[in-house]
C-alpha cells in the first residue's frame, strides 16, 4: 500500500512532533510518501526525509501554500492522490480544515481523528466526546483520515529520504490570506509537552491566570484553559483543551479551577498522570484525577509553586 | 442574501452517553435530543445577518430522521424564516454520514441558491468536523472553517478563524460555506411567542431519494466500545503530600 502523508509545515518549517506521530500510524499501513507543501519548504522537507521510515518526499513550493488555505493545498493533494491508497495527516486544525475537502473531492469519506489503526481498512475513533470509541471499516477505495497525535508515539530519527521538487498545482483565487495572530511563546507547545497546566473559571481573571503560568513555568509546562477560561477572556482561544479544543495526553496533567465537564475530559484524560486542584471536593474532575487536592487555588498554587524544584 | 443553515439533531450535550452492551452503538432510545450547539450558533450568527439587513432570508435544514423537525422548529422558533427536513433514516441510531449529508446539502444549495452557508464546525455525536469542507468541496465554493468572526461586505466575507496558534483572518468571495466556532456569538432562548410563532412558519419536508442522493455509508460500524477507565486516584491532604507523591512518581 502507498501511503500520503501530509506533513504539518507551519512557516516553513516542519512541525516534527505531529508529523512523526502521524507517521507512526502511516507507517502501519504502508511505503510512506510525505508531502511538504509551504512557501519555502525545502527546509521542512530535509527534516522530513531525515525521519525514520519515509520513503520520499515531496517538496511543493509556492506562495499559496504560505498560509494553509484549503482550496490551493486540497488541489495539489487531489492533483498526486491518483499514486497512493492512503492519504493521511496529523489532526491539526490545518488538516482539519484541508483533508475533508479532499475526500469530498475524491468521493470519499474523511475518517477524523483516528486513534488506532486495526487494518488497512479498519480504524478506531473516538466519538462522543471520547465517550465511545468506534472502529469503522473502510469501504472505499481510498482512504482519507487525520490521524490523533496524542495517541501515537512520534517516529524517530535517522531516515534519509530522496526529496523530489514538484510544480504547484495552481490557485484559482477563492480565498485569500489577510494575516495571523500568533502568540509567540518560549513555553513547549501543548500538544507536545510532556507537563500542561491548565487553568479553568475558577482561576476568576486573566490576571490571576498568571498564576497558573508561573506554575508552568516552574514546571516547564505548556499551559492549557477550560473552554469558559477562554470564553470568558482570561485565556487565548488556542489554550483551549477538548472536545472542541486540542487533545493532550502529557506525562502529567495539572487540572486548576476546572470542573470536569466531559468536554474538557475528552481532551485530556488519557494523560498518564492527573492532578486536579478545586475547591469543591465533589467536582467531576476528581474522578479521574490520580492526586486530587481540595483546596481554594489562590492559596493552593502558590505553595505548590514554591515548594517545586 | 439568502443563508441557509444546515441544523443536526444530537444527543443534548449534558448527557452521559452510554454505550450499548451489546457493542452495537451508543444508546439513543429516550434521551434528550437537542440542536447541535454549534449550529445554535450558526443559525444566531445567520439571524444577526437579517438583523443587520445583510441577510433577508435565513432557511434551515435537516437531515436524519422525521423527529428532526423539533430541531427545526427549535430553529423557527430562535428566527429562521423557513424549514426544510430531509427525512433519510427511521431509526435514531442511524447517523447519516458528513459525504451523504453534504451531497444532500449540495442539491438543496443548487434549488435554494443562498449566498452564504452557515455550518457548525463540528456535530458532538460523530465528532467528525467535515461536513462543511465536504460541502464547499462539492461546490467549488470556498470554505472558511472555525470562525470566531464574520464580517460580510458585499460579495466577500473577511472570516476570523481558530487555529492551532492562535487566530487567522481569510477574506473569501461570495457564495461561500463558513463553519462557525464556540466564541462567534451567545446565541439567544426562544421566546414563549416566538415558540408559538414557530409551528405556523413552514417546514417542507423530503427525502434523500427526492434528490437521488445514496446515503448508503462508507464506513461498516464494526463495533462501538467504551473508552478504557482510569484507575481510581487518591485525594492528597496537603500541598507537601502531593508533592511527594509526584516525586515517588517520578512526575517532577
Ligand atoms: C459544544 C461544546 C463544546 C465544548 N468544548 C469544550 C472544550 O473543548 N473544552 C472545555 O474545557 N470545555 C468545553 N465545553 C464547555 C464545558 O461543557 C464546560 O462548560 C467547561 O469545560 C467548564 O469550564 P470550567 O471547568 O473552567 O468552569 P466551571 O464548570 O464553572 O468550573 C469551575 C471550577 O472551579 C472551581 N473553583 C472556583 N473557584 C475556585 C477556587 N478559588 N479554588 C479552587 N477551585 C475553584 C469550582 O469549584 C468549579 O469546579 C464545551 C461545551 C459545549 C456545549
Ligand atoms: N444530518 C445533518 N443535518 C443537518 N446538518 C448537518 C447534519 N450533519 C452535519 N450537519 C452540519 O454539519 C456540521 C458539522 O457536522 P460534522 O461534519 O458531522 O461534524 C454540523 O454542525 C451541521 O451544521
Amino acid at each position: 500500500m502507498a501511503v500520503l502523508l501530509i506533513a504539518e509545515v507551519n512557516g516553513g518549517a516542519l512541525n516534527v512532533d505531529a508529523t512523526a506521530k502521524a507517521l507512526t500510524a502511516a507507517k502501519a499501513l504502508g511505503d510512506v510518501t510525505v508531502l511538504c507543501a509551504s512557501e519555502g519548504c525545502a527546509d521542512a522537507a530535509t527534516a522530513a526525509a531525515a525521519l525514520d521510515g519515509v520513503g520520499k518526499v515531496l517538496c511543493a513550493d509556492a506562495a499559496e501554500y504560505g498560509h494553509d488555505l484549503a482550496e490551493p493545498v486540497a488541489d495539489l493533494i487531489v492533483s498526486l492522490a491518483g499514486d497512493y491508497d492512503h492519504i493521511v495527516a496529523p489532526s491539526t486544525a490545518a488538516s482539519k480544515n484541508i483533508l475533508p475537502r479532499v475526500a469530498a473531492m475524491l468521493d470519499v469519506m474523511v475518517i477524523s481523528e483516528v486513534t488506532a489503526v486495526i487494518d488497512a481498512d479498519t480504524f478506531e475513533r473516538p466519538i462522543y466526546a471520547g465517550n465511545a470509541i468506534q472502529t469503522v471499516k473502510s469501504a472505499d477505495a481510498k482512504k482519507v483520515a487525520t490521524i490523533r497525535t496524542s495517541t501515537f508515539d512520534a517516529a524517530g530519527e535517522g531516515g534519509s529520504a530522496t526529496i523530489e521538487n514538484i510544480a504547484a498545482a495552481g490557485n484559482a483565487g477563492l480565498s485569500e490570506w489577510v494575516e495571523d495572530k500568533v502568540a509567540t511563546s518560549d513555553r513547549p507547545e501543548l500538544t507536545s509537552a510532556g507537563v500542561v497546566v491548565s487553568g479553568g473559571r475558577g482561576v476568576g481573571s486573566e490576571d490571576d491566570f498568571k498564576l497558573i503560568e508561573t506554575l508552568a513555568d516552574k514546571l516547564g509546562a505548556a499551559v492549557g484553559a477550560s473552554r469558559a477560561a477562554v470564553d470568558s477572556g482570561y485565556a487565548p482561544n488556542d489554550w483551549q483543551v477538548g472536545q472542541t479544543g486540542k487533545v493532550v495526553a502529557p506525562d502529567l496533567y495539572v487540572a486548576v479551577g476546572i470542573s470536569g465537564a466531559i468536554q474538557h475530559l475528552a481532551g485530556m484524560k488519557d494523560s498518564k498522570i492527573i492532578v486536579a486542584i478545586n475547591k469543591d471536593e465533589e467536582a467531576p474532575i476528581f474522578q479521574v484525577a490520580d492526586y486530587g487536592l481540595v483546596a481554594d487555588l489562590f492559596d493552593a498554587v502558590p505553595e505548590l509553586t514554591s515548594k517545586l524544584g | 442574501m439568502k443563508v441557509l443553515v444546515p441544523v443536526k439533531r444530537v444527543i443534548d450535550y449534558n448527557v452521559k452517553v452510554r454505550v450499548k452492551a451489546d457493542g452495537s452503538g451508543v444508546d439513543l432510545a429516550n434521551v434528550k435530543m437537542s440542536m447541535n450547539p454549534f449550529d445554535e450558533i450558526a443559525v444566531e450568527q445567520a439571524i444577526r445577518l437579517k438583523e443587520a439587513g445583510t441577510a433577508d432570508e435565513v432557511v434551515v435544514v435537516s437531515i436524519g430522521v422525521k423527529q428532526s423537525q423539533e430541531t427545526l422548529r427549535n430553529a423557527l422558533a430562535m428566527g429562521a424564516d423557513r424549514a426544510i427536513l430531509v427525512v433519510a433514516a427511521d431509526d435514531v441510531h442511524t447517523d447519516i454520514e458528513p459525504l451523504a449529508v453534504a451531497k444532500i446539502l449540495k442539491a438543496v444549495v443548487d434549488e435554494e441558491q443562498p449566498g452564504l452557508v452557515l455550518a457548525g464546525k463540528q456535530a458532538i455525536d460523530n465528532d467528525m468536523n467535515a461536513t462543511g469542507q465536504m460541502l464547499s468541496a462539492l461546490l467549488g465554493w470556498p470554505q472558511a472553517t472555525f470562525a470566531s468572526e464574520l464580517a460580510v461586505d458585499g460579495d466577500t466575507a473577511t472570516v476570523t478563524r481558530e487555529v492551532d496558534g492562535g487566530l487567522q483572518t481569510i477574506k473569501v468571495k461570495m457564495p461561500a460555506i463558513v463553519t462557525v466556532d464556540l466564541r462567534l456569538n451567545e446565541p439567544r432562548y426562544a421566546s414563549l411567542p416566538n415558540i408559538m410563532k414557530a409551528k405556523k412558519k413552514p417546514l417542507e419536508e423530503k427525502t434523500a431519494a427526492d434528490y437521488g442522493v445514496d446515503v448508503s455509508p462508507r464506513l461498516q460500524i464494526v463495533g462501538t466500545s467504551e473508552p478504557a477507565e482510569r484507575a481510581a486516584g487518591i485525594k492528597v491532604g496537603s500541598i507537601d503530600e502531593l508533592v511527594e507523591k509526584l516525586k515517588e512518581a517520578g512526575a517532577v
